[in-house]
């Protein structure tokens, strides 16, 4: 479920970026404030515990294939979900950075997707009420497997709507979202039944690492609200700053314009603003950025109909003259690398 | 099994390269975070059907690959397993959009195509970027440099303790698995019968290790502050590089120099 920067948009990255490091900073004033020491080791160990134990392999029965641990509802639930959101961020960020498991733009997507959700919606309301203060063995299993489920689809809902806004991919928004949904229903199933045997054994094992858990992090200390508020507030900030740089497409604005005086913009003739216009276009942090790819991107039918293309003619002199340009810059890409080669062992 | 003892040894090679001694490796861990998100940026706000123009931005990964002594190896080997996912999600581009939008000779190319390969080299430019930081800079000194940017404390310890005991972890669940291998016909994947017992005696045991950090940490006078180091302020190299590399972003991004280049050679042909 990891999200890579090759699919994502600075749009899209930055507001997530912006709106899980406010999460982030609050999650981590909240520990703080809790003045737990000992959980300093504790979220550090298990961190890596569950960075280690999501590289197992668990046969399904029956299936022949294998599954793994996500390891978020397990966190949430040793830890609860302030720790467990931070530690969970730091588990992506060195996958991001070692594995390249997951991109440095689209970590704040993945941190949402795998870390707030769990955290913050699925252990709080799924899990806590379901298992309440005396957990059962029945109880702990159905919690765990609803609560892996349900946060696994509303993750993989995540990645569906990070992914369609970004407009990189030409995924109709259904086609995506009957991809996604299914294939997590089934890895949730794994990653709950897993989480309800772990859970289950350390319940019998050693039922006071949850009986502290459980006792140390009540609900009542946990501000849903809050953590909400947050988040959208530094979503809405940078998504909105950004997208405003980003917008090169009609929008809200521009087409009201365009409602009200048949024209999509107001023609200011003047040079100066023709040259700052082709500037801004040049510039633009996302130029054809666009909601509803598959809507507004008309399929070859504008030809043949003697409409104007959406998309300028085909020139083939353009496109030879870009691919002999490319096939150059790889060369002499290849051949700086060469030589910084030789001049770095002769140095 | 084979999965985690490779990805453990690409850790312990990841931590061996950042150690050392290049121009590359010498700069300011800030410098070289700020370069790789500013080069990641730049490489996403590419429109969706640009290939060419971002061609030249193959310069960067080369040149730090080059200078900051890397294996290819290595990075395309990750590139290769992280590559077929996105790939896949990449590969219904050519199915869905098929708008003529550029011909070679007699070959017309649907804008799908152009998408599936700009989204191919944007994967290639970005996973390597990362890489290439982690690299060329290690963990620490990029901890260090979050927490003099105003990271909360908390994050920066976590990111750190983690990661000093990530190697213990999978030592001790490579041994696990190896053991419980050895008991079971060398199944390569855990029965369900051991889901719980065997991660739940994994949890127990890392447990009782927090328990026994947190007390050596009292020991040493632990008191619930951790003083983290800090990296020294930018240099003049720092700035350079930082400097140059934005003006060759930002060069790559406004102007296509393949494009530029092929139509000077080839004379503008029809």
């Amino acid at each position: 479920m990891h999200m890579a920067d090759a699919l994502i948009s600075p749009v899209i990255g930055g507001t997530m970026w912006a709106a899980a490091a406010g999460t982030l900073a609050y999650a981590a004033r909240k520990v703080q404030k809790d003045g737990d020491e000992q959980k300093v080791p504790l979220m550090g160990v298990l961190g890596a515990f569950v960075f280690a134990a999501q590289m197992i392999n668990f046969t399904i029965p029956a299936t022949g294939s294998s599954g793994h641990i996500g390891g978020g509802v397990l966190l949430a639930i040793l830890l609860g979900p302030h720790a467990a959101f931070l530690t969970i961020a730091s588990i992506l960020a060195v996958q991001a950075l070692f594995f390249a498991d997951g991109g440095l733009l689209a970590l704040g997507c993945n941190i949402f997707n795998m870390g707030f959700i769990p955290c913050y919606l699925a252990y709080p309301f799924i899990y806590k009420p379901l298992t309440g203060n005396k957990p059962t063995q029945g109880r702990i299993t159905l919690a765990s497997v609803l609560t892996a489920v349900i946060g696994l689809q509303l993750g993989a809902f995540g990645v569906v709507l990070e992914t369609f806004f970004s407009g990189i991919t030409a995924l109709p928004f259904s086609t995506f979202f009957l991809l996604m949904q299914p294939i997590h229903l089934a890895i949730g199933l794994v990653e709950g039944f897993i989480t309800a045997a772990v859970i289950s054994f350390v319940y019998h094992q050693a039922p006071e690492i949850l009986q502290n858990t459980a006792s140390g992090q009540p609900l009542g200390s946990l501000s849903i609200k809050k953590v909400f508020t947050v988040f959208l507030l530094f979503a809405l900030i940078t998504g909105g700053a950004l997208s405003w740089f980003a917008s090169s497409n009609p929008d809200g604005l521009e087409w009201s314009v365009a409602a009200t005086t048949g024209d999509e913009e107001l023609t200011a003739a003047d040079e100066v603003h023709g040259f700052f216009a082709e500037l801004q276009e040049k510039i633009a942090i996302l130029p054809d950025y666009n909601f509803k790819p598959a809507v507004s991107e008309p399929v070859a039918a504008p030809v043949e109909s003697g409409q104007p293309a959406a998309w300028p003619s085909v020139d083939t002199g353009t496109s030879l003259a870009g691919l002999v340009g490319s096939f150059i810059t790889l060369l002499l890409a290849a051949l700086i690398g060469k030589g910084l080669q030789v001049a770095a062992k002769r140095s | 099994m084979v999965k985690l003892e490779s990805n453990w040894l690409d850790l312990r090679t990841l931590d061996e390269l950042a150690l050392q001694k290049t121009p590359i490796h010498q700069l300011g861990a800030g410098t070289k975070l700020g370069t790789t998100l500013a080069f990641i940026m730049v490489i996403a706000s590419f429109s969706r059907y640009e290939v060419t123009g971002l061609i030249p931005c193959v310069f960067y990964p080369i040149v730090l690959i080059t200078l900051g002594r890397l294996p290819y190896q290595l990075l395309l080997k990750r590139l290769l397993l992280v590559a077929p996912v996105i790939l896949f999600i990449g590969l219904f581009n050519p199915l869905f959009d098929r708008v003529p939008v550029a011909a070679v000779g007699p070959l017309v190319v649907t804008g799908g195509w152009i998408s599936f390969l700009s989204i191919s080299v944007k994967l290639i430019l970005t996973i390597t970027a990362a890489l290439i930081l982690i690299a060329t800079t290690g963990i620490h000194a990029i901890c260090s440099t979050l927490y003099r940017l105003g990271v909360p404390q908390p994050l920066v310890v976590q990111i750190l303790f983690m990661y000093r005991y990530i190697h213990v972890l999978l030592e001790e669940v490579l041994k696990t698995l190896q053991a419980y291998q050895l008991r079971s016909c060398h199944n390569s994947g855990i029965g369900y019968q051991a889901w719980g017992s065997l991660l739940g005696q994994l949890l127990l045991r890392t447990i009782a290790r927090a328990q026994r950090i947190y007390q050596a940490m009292l020991c040493r006078g632990y008191d619930g502050h951790i003083i983290l180091e800090t990296t020294a302020a930018r240099k003049k190299p720092d700035l350079l590089y930082f400097a140059g590399w934005l003006l060759f972003f930002s060069l790559c991004r406004l102007v296509n120099l393949p494009q530029w280049l092929g139509t000077f050679i080839t004379g503008g042909l029809p």
